[in-house]
């Protein structure tokens, strides 16, 4: 399982922020990313129509969830694959286990999926006795560092091209020493030849989707290496793992989402390669598995219907929200402590696991609202995030200082006339002790603002004060 | 709805935010002066605290509403309601009418109170129609969009519209000016070492014009810069936007010079 540091992302984010492989990392994603999406939305005139729609059809299959999931079910079965249920993560890893034993299999190749992160199926199998091989380039990085992705669509954002040639020095002993690896190219290059035998080797290919399909039963990776193909072609048995909310209706519906998707997310038209399976190899197709499997996961997801949340299982995991957050950018994904990071995160996390354990994901948020602005999605996530933010407060989860100081300070706005008493006595005293510089440098409680910035002082008098002065004044020339 | 006076002239509550009450009259005097030149008859009710943001935000709604009510209570009557900051005209305009959303009695009052709520500059620009300031400042000046304002209110050509016309400025645009400064209330205490690496992104996007003033138009997210440039030893001179379009750039800046 994915070990969930998320209460300690305070601890967390300052080991990022220090970390200067990880802050030189990040410029990349400050800049290439935001760029790109930029430069795609202002390309396409119906761009901003897209976004409606594309939250129109997710909205609509929500509404519908049960019978949409049925119809596919009916769909996949008709064309000869299995549809196991999984309510939580430890049956979806069960039954990923009982497939690959029934096949035999001892090697695995994976697709990058966010969802067999969330259920922690490499480290599964790996105790089963089952090697689990990633085939995407970044995905196939981390797991040679024993690391899980610090973003949902480039999960080795956080390392330096530098970084990764020291891990395939480390593990491609068996590749001369004295090879060029220092273009980005030749670790690509050198990635792929090590993972092509991989693909003949695997017993079992294990994809994620992007979505499946109601109407025709097929499920929908995209990728631009290729390797999700391979990975769902060559071995004998295909299992896709998704969670439920990954429904659309019909074909033409997700042909629209996709029209939203790659450009959210790095840019692109379209990704590379878009690919639809749809059940097993029949009789007279030149390649395709023998056996096809689907694994609809819910674990959580179906609590989050009919409540302040659900808008974020209209999510197609484009990455934008966190791809334009400014905390995000600075401490990057592992600080946020479990699989999913980012504004997306900070609202999924504490409906996942628990508000108990990810509670500092939503407060750690500028409420910017640039996550929203972009989300093709149209979701709401400063809200949602606020939302966890009332539950955490009814709950009396926050720290006790906070709320003490916040219904004092709130008790005093409720009540002008004494307010105006103790501001009208404060900031005459604050200006007072200010130096000449007229900034604090520091001042008692206010630690958390002075530690990194100065604090400028008050004029003399509030506003009010000031302005009733200036209208005695006035009342006395007029007399 | 609501009457206009019959010489036109439409009746504005000024809303001053507890930040400028505390921290910076001036920016008051700077609106009332702004919005009595263009037209206005002004008036500042005294039931004013702060717009509840910080309780909001901070998931405490019993105490966001009970202000709220405070506000909306205070400020009924007039044609408009001003705020010079996007922040809190925000959640006045934006936020007060969910706060209330299914609440028979204060729903339709909050929307009716939230739709004559405005930003200071953007109501100058978009309401009132003004193109021009009369005011002067020389020197090259910088602008950054405060999140709230740009996103929730759509406030950032109209600031930009005003400060070309002000005599002897220089607008030079800064990289990222519509990125968050790290301020986001009271999240800059909460994730003090977050914000700061937010901010110091600001300070060096800032730096990189080579403005010799900085301008917003929402005064938590000026101490924020302000604060981290002094504590950088930054020499640039710090104002909310309504203080140069009033002409009233002459009181220290925010911070204090050097």
């Amino acid at each position: 399982m994915v070990e969930i540091t998320s209460p300690r992302f305070k601890q967390n984010a300052a080991g990022a922020l220090a970390d200067e492989q990880l802050q030189k990392a990040m410029n990349n994603v400050r800049s290439k990313f935001i760029d790109k999406r930029r430069e795609a939305a202002e390309a396409l005139p119906e761009f901003e129509a897209l976004r409606d729609r594309a939250k129109a059809i997710k909205d609509h299959t929500l509404d519908h969830l049960d019978l949409y999931l049925e119809a596919y079910e009916k769909k996949v079965v008709e064309t000869g694959g299995f549809v196991h249920w999984a309510q939580t993560a430890a049956e979806a890893r069960g039954i990923v286990l009982d497939i690959c034993r029934m096949a035999n299999a001892r090697t695995v190749t994976k697709g990058k999926s966010m969802i067999t992160e969330e259920i922690g199926l490499n480290g599964f199998l790996e105790t089963m006795g089952i090697r689990p091989v990633e085939t995407d380039l970044g995905e196939y990085i981390i797991q040679l560092r024993g690391e899980h992705p610090s973003h949902i669509i480039a999960p080795a954002v956080h390392l330096t091209k530098e970084q990764v040639e020291e891990d395939f020095r480390r593990v491609h002993d068996h590749l001369p020493a004295d090879r060029d690896l220092t273009e980005p190219e030749a670790l690509l290059g050198e990635a792929r030849k090590v993972l092509r035998a991989e693909y003949f080797n695997a017993d079992v290919g294990i994809t994620g989707a992007n979505f499946l399909v109601a109407e025709t039963g097929s499920s929908i990776i995209v990728t631009n290496e290729g390797n999700g193909d391979l990975t769902q072609i060559l071995p004998r048995v295909h299992i896709v793992v998704a969670s439920i909310e990954k429904i659309v209706p019909t074909l033409e519906d997700a042909s629209q989402i996709l029209r939203v998707l790659a450009r959210s997310a790095t840019g692109q038209e379209m990704s590379t390669y878009t690919t639809v399976s749809t059940g097993p190899r029949r009789n007279g197709d030149v390649d395709g598995p023998e056996s096809y499997h689907v694994i609809l996961l819910d674990n959580g997801r179906s609590a989050m219907l009919g409540t302040e949340f659900q808008e974020m299982l209209r999510c197609i995991r484009c990455g934008a929200c966190m791809n334009h957050c400014p905390v995000y950018h600075s401490v990057g994904g592992h600080a946020y402590g479990w699989v999913y990071p980012g504004p997306l995160g900070a609202v999924l996390t504490p409906s996942l696991i628990g508000v108990e354990k990810g509670g500092h994901l939503p407060n750690a948020s500028t409420f910017c609202g640039r996550c929203e602005s972009v989300c093709p999605m149209r979701i709401p996530l400063p809200k949602m995030m606020r939302h966890w933010r009332e539950r955490e407060f009814e709950r009396g989860l926050n720290p006790a200082t906070q709320r003490y100081g916040l219904r004092l300070w709130a008790f005093f706005a409720r009540h002008p006339d004494l307010y105006r008493a103790v501001t009208g006595t404060v900031v005459p005293l604050l200006s007072l002790m200010a130096p000449k510089s007229g900034r604090f440098g520091w001042l008692p409680l206010a630690g958390g603002w002075t530690r990194h910035r100065d604090l400028p002082a008050p004029e003399k008098r509030t506003f009010m004060q000031q302005l009733r002065d200036r209208e005695a004044v006035s009342r006395q020339a007029a007399a | 709805m609501s009457k206009q006076p019959t010489d036109g002239r439409p009746k504005v509550a000024l809303f001053v935010t507890c930040l400028v009450d505390l921290f910076r009259p001036s920016v008051g005097f700077a609106s009332l002066k702004l919005l009595e030149e263009a037209g206005c008859d002004v008036e500042v009710p005294m039931a004013q605290t702060c717009c509840g943001q910080p309780a909001y935000n901070s998931g405490d709604r019993a105490d966001a509403r009970a202000i709220a009510e405070n506000t909306i209570h205070a400020f009924e009557g007039f044609d408009y309601i001003v705020a010079p900051s996007g922040s809190c005209a925000g959640m006045l305009r934006k936020h007060y009418p969910q706060l209330f959303s299914g609440d028979p009695n204060w729903e339709m009052r909050s929307r009716v109170f939230a739709e004559k709520v405005y930003e200071l500059v953007s109501f100058l620009v978009d309401v009132r129609g003004l193109t021009k300031a009369a005011a002067a400042l020389a020197g090259s000046v910088t602008y950054h969009d405060s999140c709230s304002g740009l996103r929730e209110l759509n406030v950032k050509a109209q600031p930009r519209t005003l400060l070309r016309s002000v005599e002897g400025l220089d607008l030079v645009e800064m990289k990222d000016a519509d990125v968050c400064c790290g301020f986001g209330g009271t999240f800059c205490v909460k994730y003090p070492d977050i914000s700061n690496a937010i901010v110091e992104k600001k300070t060096e996007a800032i730096a990189a014009t080579g403005a010799g003033t900085l301008l917003a138009g929402d005064l938590g997210c000026l101490m924020n810069m302000a604060g981290k440039l002094k504590r950088q030893g930054s020499s640039v001179e710090v104002r909310h936007v309504a203080e140069v379009l009033a002409g009233m750039a002459d009181a220290p800046p925010i911070g204090g010079r050097g």
